[in-house]
């Protein structure tokens, strides 16, 4: 049987139902004008338990036929009252069948008569059991079926964050790799060196990025590698107008990070702070941490009156996003836009890499 | 002889267009600019006939710099970013040059660029700052001498049509630009300015109040007390967009 009852653990515990029930019977038969001996109340009442709980276990393949908020009312009712008043019937006539051959043995005691006087209640009691299994499979099935909806949500969250990261790591700017090749192109007649420097730059960029892109997370210092690379692509185009400080504690270089992370919002210095200036500026990175906390620093200077270019805020929104989906309330980014400056602080957990 | 201009904030950039400019007959590379801002003044000093222009620059970008220029000089925009194409045609360029690129198509474009020296467009044409749909400009730039203004769209109270000019009023200071008033309409978010008369753009949230004026018309009274003609046309326009 697969579901609720190939579960051992359950059907235990739907079979136990038969003691406590085949107790009640007992109890029933054995009280009141025609009350049966004790002992052969328990002869009665025990083997026609048994033989409810088991003959009910299928009322499971019913019931699950049967959902109960798909099927109609008139059809729940008509097909549970059926197999109720079978069942009742059944009890009934098992029960009278028992208690003959127990007046066999001991005739005289009277003991068909005064089942037979109580037959009807064994009858109501057969009637309310198959309801009683009924309600156990529904309960069984209600659990089973919010189980099975509570993983395939969890599944899906998972896949869908999954597919966003893949998104977010695809948006290396091309138009970085053309004016990278622009370069080149422009480098290679007067500066060989230079031109070949910078393809080596280009390959290693992408290579790193690239492999940075399959891990679940990388170090800081795997991080800072990669955008040291691109800062030095950077320069090449830029010249004298980009310089970088790197103010990073030995300690934070080992902690853990989305992969990827830093990267556009080194590339947004670039694009949105240092480029916009004639004149250029220092980009500055820092991370320091305290052993539970780290706090990374992206911080530039920009032109406030320089034209608009597309995608501002963009990379901002994907960090926060991909910190959200990593850590929740964990991590947070600030951005703090002042007169020239823009400062992108992100505190999170400090853990190192497993 | 054609003599060009180069513009590009990359000095390798900027390499790259002089020698393969400068290995071209008949050429003459009379400067380079690193910025928008140099770029028109360089152009208003030097005169050049055509401008090989990068459009993300500092200060000004392309775009600027060719809404500034003398209408006469062509324009061939050099970028990575194919995404601006459309909007290149629009506003006239001669040609539309993507990083990187071959030599025989640098020349190709200087070859526009020669066939449409000393041609000048129509001004109403070029003045068309076309934008892609759903996006308006930002600021309005204004060349006055050898002085540059940028003008954010939301310290531009009113514009008015003066003969070949608009007249631009912001913070107090008018400034005129040769381009139609039609053509500043057509650049600047509808939601933020309406054309309340024949001769009249004003930004909406300067609107003070509206006031009967002779028998059919209103005059609206902006917030630094100008007062303003509005007419049966731009009294629906108003009441449509305020409703």
């Amino acid at each position: 049987m697969q579901g609720s009852l190939s579960d051992g653990r359950r059907l235990a515990v739907y079979l136990t139902a038969s003691v406590p029930l085949a107790l009640a019977g007992t109890a029933l038969l054995a009280q009141g004008r025609n009350a049966l001996p004790p002992a052969f109340a328990a002869l009665i009442a025990f083997p026609l338990s048994l033989a409810a709980t088991v003959l009910l276990l299928p009322v499971w393949y019913l019931c699950r036929a049967l959902p109960v908020y798909e099927t109609s009312v008139s059809r729940l009712v008509l097909t549970h009252a059926g197999g109720a008043l079978l069942t009742g019937l059944a009890a009934a006539y098992l029960g009278h069948a028992l208690a003959r051959l127990l007046g066999g043995v001991r005739p005289g005691a009277g003991i068909e008569g005064a089942y037979a006087a109580q037959s009807a209640g064994v009858m109501v009691a057969g009637f309310l059991v198959y309801l009683l299994a009924v309600s156990f499979h529904y309960v069984l099935l209600g659990v089973d079926a919010t189980r099975r909806a509570e993983q395939q949500s969890m599944e899906l969250s998972v896949l869908a964050r999954e597919a966003e990261l893949r998104a977010l790591r695809a948006q290396v700017h091309p138009h970085f790799l053309f004016n990278s090749l622009n370069s080149i192109s422009a480098l290679l007649t007067t500066e060989p060196v230079k031109a070949r420097e910078m393809c080596v730059l280009l390959a290693e960029f992408f290579r790193k990025t690239l492999s940075l892109g399959e891990k679940p997370d990388v170090t800081l210092e795997e991080e800072l590698a990669v955008a040291r690379t691109y800062l030095a692509i950077e320069a090449l185009r830029l010249g004298s107008r980009l310089s970088v400080q790197e103010g990073v504690q030995d300690a934070a270089r080992v902690c853990r990070l989305p992969p990827l992370l830093l990267q556009p919002l080194v590339e947004n210095a670039i694009r949105h702070g240092i480029a916009t200036r004639p004149e250029g500026g220092v980009l500055r990175i820092e991370a320091l941490t305290d052993g539970t906390r780290m706090r990374i620093r992206v911080e530039n200077p920009f032109d406030p009156d320089a034209p608009h270019r597309p995608g501002v805020g963009v990379g901002l929104a994907n960090v926060r996003r991909r910190l959200r989906a990593g850590y929740g309330e964990r991590a947070r980014v600030d951005a703090e836009k002042g007169a020239d400056r823009f400062l992108v602080t992100i505190s999170m957990p400090a853990e190192p890499v497993a | 002889m054609i003599r060009v201009l180069i513009v590009d904030d990359e000095a390798p950039a900027r390499a790259l267009l002089r020698e393969m400019l400068s290995a071209e007959t008949e050429v003459e590379i009379v400067g380079e600019a690193a910025t928008g801002l140099e770029a028109v003044k360089t152009a208003a000093e030097l005169k050049p006939d055509a401008l090989f222009l990068d459009i993300e620059m500092p200060k000004l970008d392309g775009f600027e710099v060719l809404e500034l220029l003398d209408p006469a000089i062509a324009v061939v925009f050099v970028t990575a970013y194919d995404n601006h194409a459309l909007r290149a045609f629009d506003v006239h360029a001669v040609d539309y040059v993507l990083k990187p690129y071959r030599a025989e198509r640098l020349r190709e474009a200087l070859a526009r660029a020669r066939a449409r020296v000393g041609s000048r467009p129509e001004p109403a044409l070029l003045a068309r700052a076309a934008r892609p749909a759903g996006e308006y400009a930002r600021r309005v730039v204004v060349k006055d001498g050898a002085h540059i203004h940028v003008i954010p769209v939301d310290r531009l109270d009113y514009a008015q049509a003066q003969d070949d000019y608009v007249a631009l009023r912001t913070e107090g200071k008018t400034l005129l630009k040769t381009q139609t008033l039609g053509s500043l309409e057509a650049s600047l978010d509808p939601s933020l300015f309406v054309r309340v008369h024949r001769s009249y753009v004003v930004r909406i949230d300067r609107i003070r109040t509206l006031e009967p004026y002779g028998k059919n018309d209103h005059v609206a009274i902006l917030t630094d007390g100008t007062r303003v003609p509005v007419s049966r046309e731009g009294y629906a326009r108003l009441r449509e967009l305020l409703e």
